[in-house]
């Protein structure tokens, strides 16, 4: 079994008093229970369990302004928050480990190299909202990270700070690993409840939400891996340590994953609103573009956000700023791209994936992607007519807001603006049937 | 049966856990997957007695779940990843390199049935393309010299 050799900016968050998600990911047996309890590991769990109400708990992160790292950036302690009171069903929580946006490798990183953070982090929401049994859904090709986040369960088990009277708190807690099948869509919540209930991963009309009703018809919390990673941290530190990191707003600190056209691809965390420029030409992040080429365009958030240009990257790296540049922060996955690459030959790749990953309940999004495959297939291949653009437009309008759960604006929103950013591309490749930059990338 | 003593047992270890037993269909195709290779009508009619769920409720979850191969494969399944990151790091070469050196397209299996090639979604390697996966395992930061290192050694596993 190979673990993940991505480069991480560990040494760096080490030395801050700030960072902390990846202070240990690169420290050699940080995935042993021991090494992380030597590291402060478990003591803010048993801090959470012993010496405050689960109220309390849920009351700091929702002070802390820490929110969804998934994509969606929704306030997590406001969700926990709906998770009724005093229904008489169990509660779940569910840690989404099924990291399949295109340019998002983050969560493998925790899973892999500090997989009791996650446990922890996870631990700590279940007494938040009267969880007795959590669990982690990781996507089914993440062998390795499966592989850490069952020992690392077993061994949380053996130390007590899983299982029965935890602490002698009377408080009892069970953790199952599920994992998943291949498919994106299990990366939104409501489909991923349908997967974890042995279905199919088709998302469910919303309401009833999942804090309401989610797996098995109950009150059920889902939270991405990195979300709930930051948790013990806040537990540790206090929520007014958290919202004074990042910017106003946009509070914490944030894996990003680098990839594409940079010299130094890896995971970064940095805080909220930093400069995106500097994380693809700072040496110390992405180190400029791969040859010293120009700069094309960059997706910001993975693969369903929308394009930012060159000139557009000034830009710090939070949920307000992105949104106001049109886009989004989305997963925090940056993928790069250098003057060499043909804009049309991005959105077949992308949209192909969408249409392979729509789940096929809602029409719009089944059919509506397998068109915009179609149309940007033949324009890419030099059949483009006349019209094309205007008729992609069209389609797009007829699939955003108009599916169940979000792939189907996923799938539009990059088109979209790779149409409104690079429109005169698309028309040279429709009128000239042949692409402006001969897009070839040899692996070497 | 197709299914071994040891993957009904992991089996039924993993339904009990569960609140709600259909929840172990997920968990039992991968026990299966892992075990065979693919999956196909008879292991889901096995699966189903195994965990005590209709057969029609194991075709219909695995047929959704494009990891699993419906089909034999050859005895190393070669997934690259196609997907944007890779691509931009030359994943199509990577396939190319590939149908070249097993003398196979995409899709197709070798004659010793040692390898079969595709080329599959987002394996989550983004920052270490481009990457394949063979059977279990994840392979990153591939070169030309990498690849034949890989192969060379599989071959020599047969």
């Amino acid at each position: 079994m190979f673990y993940s050799p991505v480069i991480t900016n560990a040494a760096a968050v080490a030395k801050s008093d700030r960072l902390h998600l990846f202070r240990y990911v690169e420290y050699p047996d940080q995935i042993k229970v021991a090494t992380y309890e030597q590291h402060g590991g478990y003591q803010n769990w048993r801090k959470a369990l012993t010496g405050m109400t689960p109220e309390q708990v849920a009351e700091t992160v929702k002070n802390s302004g820490l929110r969804g790292r998934g994509g969606a950036g929704f306030p997590t302690g406001l969700k926990w928050g709906f998770v009724p009171k005093n229904s008489p069903k169990p509660r779940y929580l569910v840690c989404n480990a099924d990291e399949s946006e295109p340019g998002t490798c983050k969560d493998r990183v925790l899973m892999e190299r500090d997989p009791h953070a996650v446990i922890e982090g996870m631990a700590i929401a279940s007494y938040a909202i009267g969880c007795r049994l959590m669990f982690i859904y990781i996507r089914g090709e993440f062998n390795h990270s499966i592989d850490r986040m069952e020992s690392a369960m077993r061994e949380a088990y053996t130390r007590g700070h899983l299982g029965k009277n935890i602490y002698g708190s009377g408080y009892d807690l069970d953790m199952i690993v599920h994992t998943g099948g291949g498919a994106y869509i299990c990366g939104e919540e409501t489909a991923l409840l349908n997967s974890l209930e042995g279905e199919r991963g088709l998302s469910r009309i919303r309401p009833p939400f999942p804090a309401i009703e989610g797996l098995y018809a109950c009150p059920t919390i889902v939270n991405n891996v990195e979300t709930l990673a930051a948790v013990p941290h806040i537990i540790n530190h206090g929520a007014e340590w958290y919202r004074k990191l990042g910017t106003e707003k946009s509070a914490g600190s944030k894996i990003f994953s680098l990839s594409g056209h940079v010299k130094r691809p890896g995971n970064y965390e940095v805080e909220l609103g930093f400069n995106l420029k500097s994380m693809i030409y700072d040496p110390a992040f992405g180190g400029g573009i791969l040859g010293d080429k120009k700069l094309k365009g960059v997706i910001p958030g993975g693969a369903s956000t929308p394009f930012l240009t060159p000139d557009m990257i000034d830009v710090q790296l939070d949920y307000e700023a992105l949104t106001a540049k049109g886009s989004m922060l989305g997963s925090g996955a940056i993928i790069v791209f250098h003057e060499e690459t043909c804009i049309v030959w991005v959105l077949l790749k992308l949209i192909h994936f969408f249409r392979h990953e729509s789940c096929g309940k809602c029409t719009p999004c089944r059919e509506g992607t397998a068109w915009l495959e179609q149309i940007i297939d033949r324009i890419e291949h030099g059949q483009g007519r006349p019209g094309d653009i205007e008729k992609m437009d069209e389609v797009c309008s007829n699939i955003l807001g108009r599916t169940i759960c979000p792939l189907g604006d996923a799938a539009v929103m990059p088109i979209q603006s790779a149409i409104r950013l690079y429109r005169d591309e698309w028309q040279y490749h429709i009128d000239n049937h042949r692409c402006q930059v001969n897009t070839r990338f040899e692996f070497k | 049966m197709i299914l071994t003593a040891e993957s009904i047992k992991q089996m039924k270890e993993r339904a009990v856990q569960y609140p709600h037993h259909k929840s172990a269909i997920l968990p039992a195709l991968t026990i299966a997957y892992h075990q065979i290779g693919h999956l196909n009508d008879d292991l889901y009619a096995e699966i189903a007695k195994v965990i005590n769920v209709p057969a029609g409720e194991v075709a219909e979850a695995a047929t959704f779940y494009t990891m699993f191969p419906k089909e034999p494969v050859g005895k190393h399944l070669i997934q690259v990843c196609h997907n944007i990151s890779c691509a931009l790091m030359g994943a199509d070469s990577l396939v190319g390199y590939l149908e070249k050196k097993l003398a196979i397209k995409k899709g197709e299996t070798t004659k010793d049935n040692l390898f079969t090639l595709i080329s599959v979604e987002c394996l989550g390697s983004c920052a270490t393309a481009p990457m394949m996966q063979i059977n279990q395992d994840f392979y990153e930061n591939l070169t030309p010299q990498k690849v034949d290192k890989i192969l060379e050694e599989l071959k020599a596993k047969g």
